[in-house]
């Protein structure tokens, strides 16, 4: 299967998954670039995360497996209780290493390796949320080249996570769901 | 810490681990390169090292340094019960089968510190099943097996584990099975009284017995197709007829050549039967 040249990762918390579905709900089947999401979820509980965004947006929302290969159309879930790693083949690398910032998935160990593979081509994305992961990866995509999204931390339900990111990278975009949501529409013009 | 280009980066990493091959004879060629990357980053900056360069004179120079930096760089990071609708599994679904045979081997490979051995130990206690069984644990690093052979683990997880042992559907006071003492437990030892420890490359090293249990959890995600492929095959060849293999929750055994021989026991817990 064909894979994108670009490449979407987000990241949130507390409030993340609402803010996330905001910015998904409405993007096309088609939508050309694959999208992966990090969610910091309870360990070793069974979720249905995957249930809950199938029934609310119209890509198709997959629980990342192991050596799975990034097609578009699809919103990647990173599963509970492990880190998200990419490979130079665009195919995904779990692993279930120390927690990074008390988290597991961690948005920093994805965000990182994603720019590791994209370089330029990384669009980061961080959402709401209580705690500072994310905010590391999202500067080290920026410093790839890449873009750092950045949720408007007025607008995010806990503004922990935006108001870190915006601390550590002061030129990363900061943007309210709506506007997240039409800047990632408008990508798929060009 | 910054880092030179990745491709420079990346090089250099395939020169080291083919020189950590012919010197020490590890072979991490078949490791998925995403995490030996941020390993060995991690590593680099957790030892204030500035280059690769400088990693690769301290390993090749220095044998001691070399078995900190394997500790390292695989990952060593375990807990008791994790997963515990795998334990469950394990107790409803494979150890009734198990308790037919008069005596049972099981392989716990890539046993790591020992929280899965004690898990799994606890669960052959619990089913009257642990006298007559003989575990074989086994990982790539020596200094593991001495701590998995203590049975020392941190008092701040008991709480965590404890419900993981409930969840997996024990019914005991869990801490009849340790003692506490300055914020750390110590499981009791006859618990590993049938317990072999021996280092074993799965890389490179080959079958050493037949057993009716093997245990591999979250070892396979950091191997590429080519490897995982090996060990399967090494698997195969380790288990008995209608013998049982138990992966993590995310490693699946259908993209592998050895699948046709064998059924899902329990597909969401990856727990595999040979069929023949």
């Amino acid at each position: 299967m064909e894979t994108s040249s670009k490449l979407i990762v987000m990241g949130g918390s507390w409030g993340g998954i609402h803010a996330s579905l905001s910015v998904l709900k409405e993007l096309p089947a088609t939508y050309p670039i694959p999208i992966i999401l990090v969610l910091h979820r309870l360990r070793n509980l069974e979720g249905n995360l995957q249930e809950l965004f199938e029934k609310r947006i119209s890509l198709k929302a997959v629980e990342i497996g192991e050596k799975e290969k990034l097609a578009p159309g699809y919103v990647y879930l990173a599963p509970s209780n492990y880190h998200v790693l990419l490979e130079k083949d665009h195919t995904f690398s779990l692993d279930v290493s120390e927690l990074e910032n008390y988290s597991r998935p961690s948005i920093d160990v994805t965000f990182m390796s994603a720019a590791d593979v994209f370089g330029k081509n990384t669009i980061g994305i961080l959402l709401s949320g209580a705690s500072k992961d994310g905010s590391s990866g999202l500067s080290y995509i920026f410093d790839k080249g890449g873009m750092a999204i950045v949720q408007d931390p007025e607008e995010a339900e806990v503004d922990t996570m935006p108001l870190s990111a915006i601390d550590i990278i002061p030129d990363c975009r900061i943007m309210k769901l709506e506007r997240i949501h039409s800047f990632l529409l408008s990508l798929h013009d060009h | 810490m910054k880092f030179s280009d990745d491709a420079h980066f990346e090089q250099d990493v395939e020169v080291l681990i083919r020189e950590m091959h012919t010197q020490y004879g590890y072979d991490f060629n078949g490791y998925a390169r995403a995490s030996v990357y941020r390993r060995i980053k991690r590593f680099l900056t957790h030892r204030h090292l500035s280059s690769l360069e400088d990693l690769r004179k301290a390993l090749m120079g220095d044998s001691y340094f070399f078995e900190n930096f394997l500790q390292e760089i695989t990952v060593n990071v375990t807990e008791m019960f994790r997963d515990p609708s795998f334990f469950l599994s394990l107790r409803n679904n494979v150890l009734p089968i198990l308790s037919t045979y008069p005596f049972i081997k099981i392989w716990d490979a890539g046993c790591s510190t020992g929280e899965e051995l004690f898990s799994l130990a606890i669960l052959l206690q619990e089913a009257d099943l642990l006298g007559r069984t003989k575990i074989y644990a086994t990982d790539i690093n020596q200094k593991v097996l001495k701590q998995a052979k203590e049975g020392i683990f941190s008092a701040a997880n008991m709480t965590g584990y404890t419900a993981g042992y409930y969840a997996s559907g024990g019914t005991q006071e869990f801490s009849r099975y340790y003692n506490s003492n300055y914020g750390s437990v110590k499981f009791d030892s006859s618990l590993i009284k049938n317990v072999v420890f021996y280092p074993h490359n799965l890389a490179s090293d080959t079958s050493f017995n037949e057993f009716h249990l093997v245990l591999c959890r979250n070892v396979l995600i950091y191997f590429n197709k080519e490897l995982q492929e090996r060990v399967f095959k090494l698997f195969d060849e380790s288990l008995v007829s209608l013998g049982y293999l138990a992966l993590g929750k995310k490693e699946t055994l259908s993209m592998s050549q050895i699948s046709s021989s064998y059924n899902p026991v329990d597909k969401l817990n990856r727990i595999y039967r040979k069929t023949d």
